[in-house]
């Protein structure tokens, strides 16, 4: 007999829709009792656990579910299951830190509880007094888990539901997050050669600048944190700038990104507003001056926090957004079906991705057609100003559309550029809910449009980008815990455990062989990844590369007189003349913000599509679309079984390891004529087989469907979908005509 | 991965294929503007115009007009401007504006047409150039409204294959194992005597004699009987189409269509025969009153009833007038998601689908079903027909699915001139609604969830050049049972169909994915050519080939060509 009468009556009358009575599980034979403990990660300690604890199948539509026990330790939340699961070991897509049943302590987003059929969310208050028979968790990469607490002893029961409820709940402090207990040591596996450039030594900057041909200055004068501690270590200004210290810290533009025709993109964050009104308008002509004259004497600025939704705004609603996709059960799933396109709507968070990509479009039609230069600012200069600049970035050069070269971006204008990770993603349970927002999460968002409108221009993935997205909750890198440069250096420093020694090292993100083997990481690569065909280095080299861009839009802007013959008056003058009409605050019209670069927009879409040059997203109605694999893989309502995108994908890596193989083999010969023909290695059946790519579900890599017989899902609740009221709906099919047989 | 540098490869235009145009090229054809005449069309009149087009300004130019289309072609500037409509597509053309107005460009005339588009031209007020135009368009648009003959029987196009023989009935039934020890062929309706709407050859249960037919006849509208559409090999299992049977008010009974039904049960051992109602069940009810209605328990005690509430053909003519105000010219932006669903055209095509899927699963899990609407040849030629293609791969072959058309939708009497109003001046008329783009839509989704599941575009036409309409994707499993997902999280518009006009709309003629495929293949096949000769020029070179490593390679070789 299991442990029901602890809970008393109320567990002979189960609390949930349940096929499986208590009484009929009692009849199955009692689960083995062997002690089942979790591999721990190197760091990881066990805090508490419960057994026996049902899980609820997420993938079948009856609520049956499966035995197990329950930690709770300091990374994750993890479910062992008494049954012994071979599917773990199979997968060819498996995350080394943790697996399907495992819920890193950072990922969870909330925990709710079911009383007495009711369920109730749980907050601090709620932990002490009593513990629900079911236990709910939400998480951030929209997982669902539903665990069953009634099994178990009334005393483990409440332990397990209260360490959980404490560890994932309450408010921590940063050196409490794993990633400072966590000591793995880089897999001395075959490492890919990641060159993500972090923009931390003043050498990153230098090579940028000379990359983009930027005629801007470094600043190594923040190195000890001296101008501010929200500045990054190192920074580039408009050389015109002057005197750096009475800024107090703030209102830098900041050089971003140059295009070829030398304007550039800075951003902000806002001079500080002091008692007179005057010294903030002064302060921004000085600004914008200084931004003026890096190319032409041409600036156009705008401030993000007046034309774009705020952070707070991001937040709700993202908030609504992601709980359609929290799903619990079948009928909340085709109830929701129903409604589907206007609770999207509702939530607002397709238009906000719109927006983002608007003005970026916007500032990139500044740059590419006016080639005027653009300053962005916003209060903190590290939110939005992040998002527009790294989408402009991504539609100019074709670099930031590489693995490496996206990675570098979010090193340079996220981490290095101080996004506040930390208060944003709430890795802390901080109760102060104004500073929360995901941000990040909305420029991936905004990168997989681009994505999924133009395949071939990225040689990254969709599912990089989900996992790079899941990865901000994981708490063993360092890239996405801290606030600024500086927080990160001061927590380190403290945090070594050598004390001053040497400071503590937690592995970046973008080391991916910490989370997967080298095969898993093939499926970060877009096999539609249309690949710049080299030219010969030495050729390139003579041409001076004109930013590869051939599609580069004509210039409408008057072209620069030579330098030489002008005299210095003259040029005074015409800046004078230019400084009115160039220096200026482009406003949305009012009407239609898309009215705007329609034109930019339709200009661009007649030249024939260069994958190597610039790239605009449709932002019409139907192009922006839901993140299918990141927000519906979990869902089993929505697996197709052996199609989704997955399936041509698959296909199409096989055939490309094929033809890469046979291409090496090739090469091999070439070069070594003399060699026999020993090129065996090299042609080792290197075919990634999926087993049977054509039972893979549609959300594969990610949820791995357990049902594989061929039963389709039939929608329930198809009636209240559809009341077709109109009169119309009575009319016989054939009004006119009908005769009825005698 | 894939940032090894995979060398350009260029592939072959489509268009090189020279067989369809041959026997053209022997007809003397007159160009028009700068497209060439279809054999048999005629020009009946130019003038200049101009077309007010909602995505630019308004485009100068000149109109053609011949007994098959409309032609425009601007004259303003370099940017070739160009409308090429068929005539058939035109829906309703309208006078605007008149002498009262002001300015010559309000002698307007607007055409709708039935391809989610309208066009509108001006003309100038002199030398009654609208009138001529109006007259002319309107008479050879609509020819069956004015005595005159619909083109494709004045056309002089020779094909090399006859597209009338795509389908031949037999054949079709005996590769789906018939007739059976359970199923036989009758000729009952050889001169269309039972049935003037059915096919000439049925297939019905063997048990069933001639005079059992004739009195089900009696009982069901407009005589159209429980036949065989589809026949599951293994489990023996049937898919039956009819149309609704005749209850009317006072709830008549008919034993022989209560037998008939019982036979077609007993067939394959089924313990219930399902019966699917395409309707909702208030429209069923409604139908006794006009003499029709549904099988009910007491009468048809073997039998189980499902409505599947999929509603009639006004209610979906009306949905898709609404998503083209959403779509055509402009896009809904800001509210484009409520804007789609308030069209509910995805609903409709998401209770299709389900429908069929229920359909698909009974019949696979080993019971019979039958299948009906009011007449059942709208509702029920969906729903066989989609669920056919699931469950049957031949069907989702280019052949397959001509078949498939031709089987269930031309032979069984889809009204497909009522239902386009093919040359028929009311535009107004009831009869019309996009039963059959409804259809093609749903195939659509399959083929956007399943790329597995080959996508076609008239036989004759589409099989002098199916690499244009061929899959690369596909994949022969015989065996396997494609279901869709019938949730509204997968289902989309069309939007290379419905928004195929917009400019701003990314249309892509290949997609980049077939596109990389094929390249991928070529370039493959490229390096295993090179590669064996190379290795050709190997073993020539080693006087004999008793050594392991000459035979190894061509092992290899083999291997890499398999999974495909």
């Amino acid at each position: 007999m299991l442990s029901l009468g602890s809970v008393g009556a109320k567990s002979t009358k189960p609390s949930f829709v349940s096929y499986v009575t208590p009484e009929e599980i009692k009849l199955e034979k009692e689960p083995p009792k062997i002690e089942k403990h979790p591999d721990l990660l190197p760091g990881e300690v066990e805090f508490c656990c419960a057994n026996p604890i049902l899980k609820y199948t997420q993938d079948d539509m009856s609520q049956r579910g499966i035995f197990g026990t329950l930690f709770c330790t300091n990374f994750r939340v993890t479910f062992i299951s008494d049954e012994k699961s071979q599917e773990e070991t199979t997968k060819t897509f498996k995350n080394k830190l943790y697996g399907e049943n495992d819920i890193p302590l950072m990922c969870v987003d909330h925990i709710y509880g079911v009383y007495d059929e009711k369920k109730k969310l749980i907050t601090g208050g709620l932990v002490k007094n009593k513990y629900p028979s079911k236990m709910i968790i939400h998480c951030k990469d929209l997982r669902v888990f539903q665990f069953c607490l009634t099994f178990t002893k009334e005393e483990d029961a409440k332990k397990i539901f209260q360490g959980i409820a404490h560890h994932c709940l309450e408010e921590r402090s940063l050196k409490c997050v794993f990633a400072f207990s966590y000591s793995g040591t880089p897999s001395p596996e075959m490492q890919r050669k990641w060159e993500t450039i972090l923009f931390d030594s003043p050498e990153d900057w230098t090579q940028e600048m000379k990359r983009t041909r930027a005629n801007c200055r470094l600043v190594t004068e923040n190195e000890n944190f001296e101008l501010s501690q929200r500045l990054p270590k190192y920074f580039v200004i408009p050389s015109a700038l002057g005197d750096l210290f009475s800024y107090q810290g703030k209102g830098f533009p900041i050089w971003c990104w140059s295009h070829h025709s030398g304007c550039a993109l800075f951003k902000a964050s806002l001079p500080p507003v002091t008692q007179e009104d005057g010294d903030f308008q002064k302060h921004l002509d000085i600004m914008l001056n200084a931004v003026a004259h890096n190319y032409l004497y041409s600036a156009k600025t705008e401030d993000l926090s007046e034309s774009l939704p705020t952070i707070q705004d991001i937040q709700q609603s993202y908030n609504k957004f992601k709980q359609f996709f929290l799903i619990e059960n079948s009928t909340d799933f085709w109830l929701s079906d129903v409604k589907w396109f206007s609770s999207l709507e509702s939530s607002g968070w397709l238009d906000i991705i719109r927006q983002c990509l608007q003005k970026a479009v916007e500032v990139v039609e500044c740059l590419e057609k006016d080639n005027t230069n653009v300053l962005i600012t916003e209060e903190e200069g590290t939110d939005l100003c992040c998002v527009i600049s790294s989408l402009v970035q991504i539609m100019l050069d074709p670099y930031y559309r590489t693995l490496m070269g996206f990675q570098s971006l979010v090193q340079k204008e996220w981490v290095a550029g101080c996004h506040a990770f930390l208060d944003r993603c709430n890795h802390l349970h901080q109760k102060d809910k104004e500073c929360h927002s995901p941000v990040f999460l909305l420029f991936l968002e905004c990168v997989w449009q681009l994505v999924q409108q133009h395949s071939p221009a990225f040689q990254f993935s969709e599912t990089y980008l989900t996992v790079l997205s899941d990865s901000v909750d994981v708490p063993v890198f360092s890239t996405f815990l801290f606030n600024s440069a500086h927080h990160r250096e001061s927590v380190m420093k403290a945090e070594s455990p050598l004390a001053q020694s040497s400071p503590l090292s937690c592995p970046t993100v973008w080391d991916w062989s910490v989370q997967f083997d080298s095969k898993a990481q093939n499926f970060f690569f877009n096999p539609l990844y249309s690949e710049k065909v080299k030219h010969e280095k030495a050729v390139r080299k003579a041409h001076k590369p004109k930013h590869q861009r051939q599609l580069s839009l004509p210039s409408t802007a008057f072209k620069p007189p030579s330098k030489k013959g002008f005299f210095k008056d003259e040029t005074d003058s015409l800046k004078k003349i230019l400084r009115v009409k160039r220096l200026s605050r482009w406003m949305g019209s009012p009407d239609s913000p898309a009215a705007t670069t329609r034109g930019f927009y339709e200009s661009w879409k007649q030249r024939p599509l260069d994958y190597h040059g610039l790239l605009l997203p449709c932002l019409d109605g139907p192009a922006v679309r839901v993140w299918m694999q990141r927000y519906l893989r979990w869902i089993p309502e929505v697996h197709i079984m052996g199609g989704g995108s997955v399936a041509v994908m698959t296909k199409l890596m096989e055939l490309l390891s094929q033809v890469q193989d046979l291409k090496r083999v090739l090469e091999q010969r070439d070069s070594s004529q003399a060699v026999k023909l020993d090129h065996r290695p090299y042609i080792q059946h290197r075919l990634l087989s999926f087993g049977s790519s054509g039972r893979l579900s549609s959300s594969f890599p990610f949820a791995y469907s357990r049902n594989r017989s061929f039963k389709p899902i039939i929608p329930t609740g198809l009636m209240q979908s559809l009341m077709v009221t109109d009169s119309l709906a009575s009319q016989e099919d054939e009004a006119s005509s009908f005769v009825s047989l005698v | 991965m894939a940032s090894a540098p995979i060398a350009p490869y260029n592939s072959s235009p489509l268009g090189n294929s020279s067989s369809p145009n041959a026997s053209r090229e022997s007809l003397k054809m007159e160009p028009l503007a700068d497209v060439a005449m279809l054999p048999g069309e005629e020009r009946v009149i130019d003038k200049d115009i101009i077309y007010i087009c909602p995505f630019n300004a308004a485009v100068k130019g000149k109109v053609f007009i011949t007994n098959y289309r409309l032609y425009f072609k601007n004259t303003d500037s370099e940017t070739p401007v160009t409308l090429d409509v068929p005539l058939g597509v035109i829906s309703r053309i309208e006078k605007m504006g008149g002498a009262s107005s002001r300015g010559e460009n309000s002698y307007g005339l607007e055409i709708t047409c039935k391809d989610m588009r309208n066009l509108r031209f001006a003309l100038k007020q002199e030398g009654h150039s609208r009138r001529d135009i109006f007259e002319i368009l309107f008479k050879y648009a609509f020819p069956l409204s004015h005595g005159m003959q619909l083109f494709a029987f004045l056309s002089q196009e020779k094909y090399e294959e006859n597209g009338w023989n795509v389908y031949e009935a037999m054949e079709e039934y005996r590769r789906q194992g018939l007739p059976s020890s359970e199923w036989r062929v009758t000729f009952i309706n050889k001169n269309y005597e039972l049935c003037d709407t059915y096919p000439t050859i049925l297939v019905v249960p063997y048990k069933a004699t001639e005079e059992d037919l004739r009195r089900v006849a009696t009982f069901r509208s407009r005589c159209r009987i429980p036949v065989l559409s589809w026949f599951h090999k293994e489990n023996h299992a049937v898919i039956m189409r009819c149309s609704q049977p005749l209850v009317g008010m006072s709830g008549k009974r008919n034993k022989d269509d209560e037998r008939y039904l019982d036979l077609i049960r007993e067939a394959n051992g089924t313990t219930k025969l399902t019966i699917y109602d395409a309707r909702p069940n208030v429209n069923a009810v409604a139908n006794k009153a006009t003499g029709g209605g549904y099988e009910g328990d007491d009468a048809y005690q073997n039998a189980e009833l499902v409505f599947l509430d999929i509603h009639n053909i006004h209610v979906m003519r009306e949905s898709l007038k609404k998503l083209k105000d959403i779509v055509y010219p402009n896009v809904e932006e800001s509210h484009w998601l409520s804007s789609l669903e308030s069209t509910h055209w995805l609903e409709h095509i998401k209770l299709v689908l389900s429908g069929a899927i229920q359909v698909a699963d009974k019949v696979s899990s080993g019971s019979s079903v039958v299948v009906h609407c009011s007449d059942g040849w709208d509702r029920t030629a969906q729903l066989t027909s989609l669920a056919m293609l699931m469950l049957d791969s031949f069907y989702r072959t280019l052949r397959g699915f001509q078949v498939l058309l031709e089987k269930e939708w031309i032979s069984f009497g889809h009204k497909f001139a009522s239902r386009i109003g093919h040359g028929d001046k009311n535009h107004a008329d009831q009869d019309r609604s996009p039963i059959f783009l409804q259809f093609i839509d749903c195939v659509w989704q399959m083929t956007k969830q399943n790329v597995r599941v080959k996508t076609a575009s008239l036989w004759s036409f589409v099989n002098s050049d199916t690499s244009l309409y061929i899959n690369p994707f596909y994949t022969s499993e015989s065996s396997r049972v494609l279901y869709p997902v019938a949730s509204m999280r997968h289902l989309e518009l069309w939007v290379t169909y419905y928004i195929r006009w917009n400019p701003r709309i990314q249309h892509q003629q290949q997609s980049p994915v077939e596109q990389r495929y094929k390249e991928l293949l070529a370039l493959r096949d490229q390096y295993l050519k090179k590669l064996e000769e190379l290795q050709l020029s190997d073993s020539t070179h080693l006087t004999n080939s008793s050594t392991p490593n000459a035979a190894t390679p061509n092992q290899h070789i083999t291997h890499l060509q398999t999974p495909f």
